[in-house]
């Protein structure tokens, strides 16, 4: 007996109009879903695994269009519904969930009304009894108090809460199918596993089958039961989970598994076969250290020592504000929140450090005042024995001293100004703040330092817009490091990359740290990342520092419960 | 909501100082001695300078501003030299006049403007958008006292269908009593339904050229915004929850669009009725902007002091509301705020 599947996807090609000519996003692939499956579709950016998700809801852009193949949704035809069939199947019978679940939300909706609109849309309640309804869904995603946060708007709620509000979204019709398109990519582990856990319930509690679109391979095996590897647009490989983490067959999906930073992986490990011993070669060939020992080189004293810093803002009160200009003084002690609260850490020379912890930890807040970007409450900052902590935000920023910290940013593309070629860019510290290799022509320190971070000397005309994700992130490293400095404070530099260019990225960082002799602070939430490239690890949460010591010590034997938890919440796949 | 609207009610006190004291030193500053002007062109040295000692001319300007202060602190604006009225009385006689065509000339203008903005947006680069971009350009390319003469000469001279562009109300007709003194309101307010469709039927033409004017940033600030909102996330996900286009495009789309539109809405509205001098003339309409240009023709102080002041406060009030409008679509100004 043959059971006709939930989701039929025969031959499928989209194509999107665009100004180079029609491009095909997805080209001639099959992929069949049972009822109540929960089926895993893997895949680096460009791959095509959102677009394939789009074509089965046809909630594609203008531009797009299913140019071949078929899809059928229990023996409807969705390529060829009309538009008032698809609409009535959408959120009721097969509904998503998106990436980054707070512009996913209306911002000026109440999150109640936004559930009811879906709920009334749908005729699943009467108009009358649709807020009792609306909030016993928000109770089933687990909301706590969902009366009170029926009323609530998404900018009031975590990131976290607003994933469960689209959950709450997705699910207030009971669909036969979820899919859900990178849920948690942005979200800290804690979180990532509490939103996962709650979307498996839910779904296995409902008998619904499930697609999670995800590029992270671990995320995909420990929660599916099977998994589709897509690459530019086609499928490469179909398996088991299991099958798909014990003896991979195509080509890509082990290239993805090498690149996927794990427990028990090297550095060097990250990159194809190929590729790691190239990277061994350009190692040796890339300049060495030359010669010049730093001044203080000498003294064993360790380059940047933080003590008891502090950094507090105030609280911003309803009333505040107006209470000041009217009336009496408030009370005399204003009500603060502690961003940073009283940390106290090392950097040596030549070491990476990983500073690690969940947003609002505090750890972006510590790397601006290091920075000094931002001014701290109290404490000291010592860099090279000079109390850098002590000299305003302002003035720093023109000192010489200003040359020796430097900072890798977590968005390549963002953290470029999008109207300077790669060469401007990379030569900006340079004419700011003048070069320490004196005489060189400007133009061929450029090139010298695309050479150094592997970057082709054909693209440095180009613009941002014209470069990959990678290609920019290499342009951020080269800018950070033409002035040589001994410090770089990197703030997530691979958090917005694929695994494959991570695993580049990251190896190039390594090399750079060798060659040139630097330190690193390396801010991340990505412990499995911190493993791979540091000495040493401090783990913040709540402005506070909860344990820190040698890599392998913190994350093999963590002291503290609450590294214990943000290591067990990493996701496993089933081996 | 109500710390907000109470803040920047503070806020306006400084700039109402400013524009106070502006609008005193740029009329004195301005070319031509009204004393010689009103003694009149063979007026003896000695008749001018008495007629400057009346004014109060002769006095130091600190001495003039205090008087100006103190009057202003009475609600008294001083007379017009022109007319000899009070600026305040004639100042309340033709801003409603204004604001009235304004008004309408506006709403007019955004019945046409927003639905053609999000019409244009739902379906870039269809029929409906190149035709928005078609009337936008003309009606931002044409002058208004070239549109408005058009109009005259199309529905007056030629159809007969409107009345002579000659002010507010056709001669046989009496004025409504002054309540708003908006003649539509006042006419309704006192069932005189005759006196209401006279009215209308004046104030139809004039209002038109201003909206055709005012089409083109209302229309295109609603096609941008609206652009931009339907390519955003939260727009996916309520097409991905199968709501209607008509809730899609209206209660999330559009709602989230609103913003800068009324922001545009405003700063049209603020220069309409200062700026309308050319509609005014065209169509005899007893207004502030013609006043205030006849005033300063006449280097008649008071009434440009009048008007400029006038025009300020409320532009404040205007942005006032704007803001408000603002914190009721927004939850997230309120916080902010």
């Amino acid at each position: 007996m043959v059971a006709i599947p939930l989701l039929d996807i025969q031959n499928l090609t989209v194509e999107f109009a665009t100004r180079r000519g029609i491009v095909r996003a997805v080209e001639h692939i099959n992929i069949t879903l049972a009822k109540g499956e929960t089926l895993g579709i893997v895949g680096e950016s460009g791959s095509g695994k959102s677009v394939t998700s789009y074509a089965v809801m046809r909630i594609l852009d203008r531009a797009g269009r299913i140019a071949e193949g078929s899809v059928h949704f229990t023996g409807l035809d969705v390529r060829n519904a009309p538009e008032d069939a698809m609409r009535d199947l959408r959120g009721r019978e097969m509904s998503m969930i998106f990436q980054n679940p707070r512009a996913a939300l209306n911002p000026i909706r109440k999150v109640g009304r936004q559930i009811e609109d879906v709920l009334l849309q749908h005729v699943q309640a009467a108009p009358n009894e649709v807020t009792e309804k609306a909030i016993e869904i928000l109770d089933r995603v687990r909301i706590a108090r969902p009366r009170e946060r029926y009323h609530a708007y998404p900018f009031e709620l975590s990131g976290g809460m607003c994933q469960r509000v689209v959950i709450a979204l997705a699910l207030a019709c009971r669909p036969r199918l979820l899919i859900a398109d990178e849920p948690t990519t942005g979200l800290d582990v804690t979180t990532q596993k509490a939103v996962m856990d709650l979307m498996v319930d839910l779904t296995r509690a409902n008998d619904m089958a499930t697609i999670l679109i995800t590029h992270d391979l671990g995320l995909a095996a420990a929660y599916c039961e099977r998994v589709v590897v897509m690459e530019k647009g086609r499928v490469v490989e179909t398996a088991s989970s299991e099958k798909i983490f014990k003896s991979p067959s195509h080509a890509y999906t082990r290239k993805l598994m090498r690149a996927t930073p794990r427990p028990g992986a090297s550095l060097r490990g990250l990159l194809p076969e190929d590729m790691s011993e190239a990277a061994e070669k350009t190692v040796k060939a890339s300049p060495k250290p030359n010669g010049k020992t730093k001044s203080s080189d000498k003294t064993k004293a360790p380059l940047l020592m933080v003590d008891k810093l502090l950094k507090e803002y105030p609280r911003q009160g309803l009333q505040s504000s107006l209470a000041k200009l009217f009336g009496p003084r408030p009370a005399p002690k204003p009500e603060v929140f502690r961003a940073v609260d009283g940390i106290s850490f090392t950097v040596d020379r030549g070491e990476s450090v990983g500073l690690v912890g969940e947003s609002g930890c505090g750890k972006s807040t510590t790397s601006m005042m290091l920075m000094r970007l931002i001014d701290k409450t109290d404490g000291t900052i010592m860099f090279d024995g000079e109390d850098i902590g002590a000299i305003p935000a302002k003035k720093f920023a023109r000192l010489p001293l200003r040359r020796r910290i430097q900072m890798v940013f977590q968005d390549p593309t963002d953290s470029l100004n999008p109207r300077f070629t790669a060469a401007r860019a990379i030569a900006d510290p340079i004419l700011r703040l003048g070069d320490p290799e004196d005489g060189m022509p400007v133009r061929a320190r450029c090139e010298e330092l695309a050479r150094q971070v592997g970057l082709p000397l054909d693209l440095l005309g180009r613009f941002p817009h014209q470069l990959s994700g990678g290609q920019k992130a290499r342009v951020g490293i080269a800018r950070a490091i033409a002035l040589k400095p001994d410090l770089i404070v990197l703030d997530e530099p691979t958090a917005a990359l694929d695994v494959s260019v991570q695993a580049v990225v990251l190896n190039l960082l390594q090399d750079l740290k060798e060659s040139l002799g630097m330190s690193y602070l390396f801010v991340s939430h990505d412990l499995n990342v911190v493993r791979l490239l540091c000495d040493r690890v401090i783990v913040m949460r709540a402005g506070k520092i909860v344990e820190q010591g040698p890599t392998g010590r913190v994350l093999g034997a963590p002291e503290a419960d609450y590294t214990r938890d943000l290591l067990a919440a990493i996701p496993h796949p089933p081996v | 909501m109500w710390s907000m609207t109470l803040k920047r009610l503070m806020f306006a006190i400084p700039s109402l100082i400013g524009v106070v004291i502006i609008t005193f030193l740029l009329t004195r500053a301005l070319p031509g001695d009204p004393a010689a002007y009103f003694a009149g062109p063979a007026a003896t040295q000695e008749a001018i300078s008495q007629v400057r000692a009346k004014l109060g001319l002769d006095k130091s300007l600190l001495v003039q501003f205090t008087r100006y202060v103190g009057d202003l602190a009475r609600g008294d604006l001083g007379n017009s030299l022109t007319t000899g009225q009070p600026v305040v009385t004639e100042i309340r006689n033709r801003l409603p006049a204004s604001a009235e065509l304004t008004l309408l000339g506006l709403i007019v203008s955004v019945l046409i403007a927003v639905p053609l903005g999000i019409l244009a947006a739902t379906k870039p680069d269809s029929l409906i958008d190149h035709a928005c971009r078609l009337v936008t350009t003309a009606g931002v390319s044409l002058p208004v006292f070239f549109t408005g003469l058009i109009l005259v000469y199309v529905f007056y001279y030629l159809l007969g269908w409107a009345p002579a562009p000659l002010g507010r109300l056709d001669i046989f007709f009496s004025t409504p009593p002054q309540i708003t003194g908006f003649y539509l309101i006042d006419s309704l307010l006192t069932g005189k339904f005759d006196l209401f469709r006279a009215a209308l039927s004046q104030l139809l033409l004039p209002a038109l050229t201003l909206a055709i004017f005012s089409l083109a940033p209302i229309a295109r600030m609603t096609r941008a915004s609206m652009l931009a909102v339907l390519a955003s996330d939260f727009v996916r996900t309520a097409r991905a929850s199968g709501l209607t286009p008509f809730t899609v495009i209206v209660t999330y789309a559009f709602r989230n669009a609103m913003l800068p539109v009324i922001t545009t809405l405003g700063m049209v509205f603020s220069f309409l009725l200062g700026a309308n001098v050319l509609v005014e003339k065209v169509f005899a309409w007893p207004g502030i902007g013609s006043y205030a240009v006849e005033a300063l023709l006449a280097s008649d102080f008071a009434p440009v002091q009048g008007f400029v002041l006038t025009m300020a406060v409320l532009y404040v009030a205007l942005n006032l509301i704007i803001d408000i409008l603002y914190g009721l679509i927004d939850p997230r100004v309120r916080i902010e705020a």
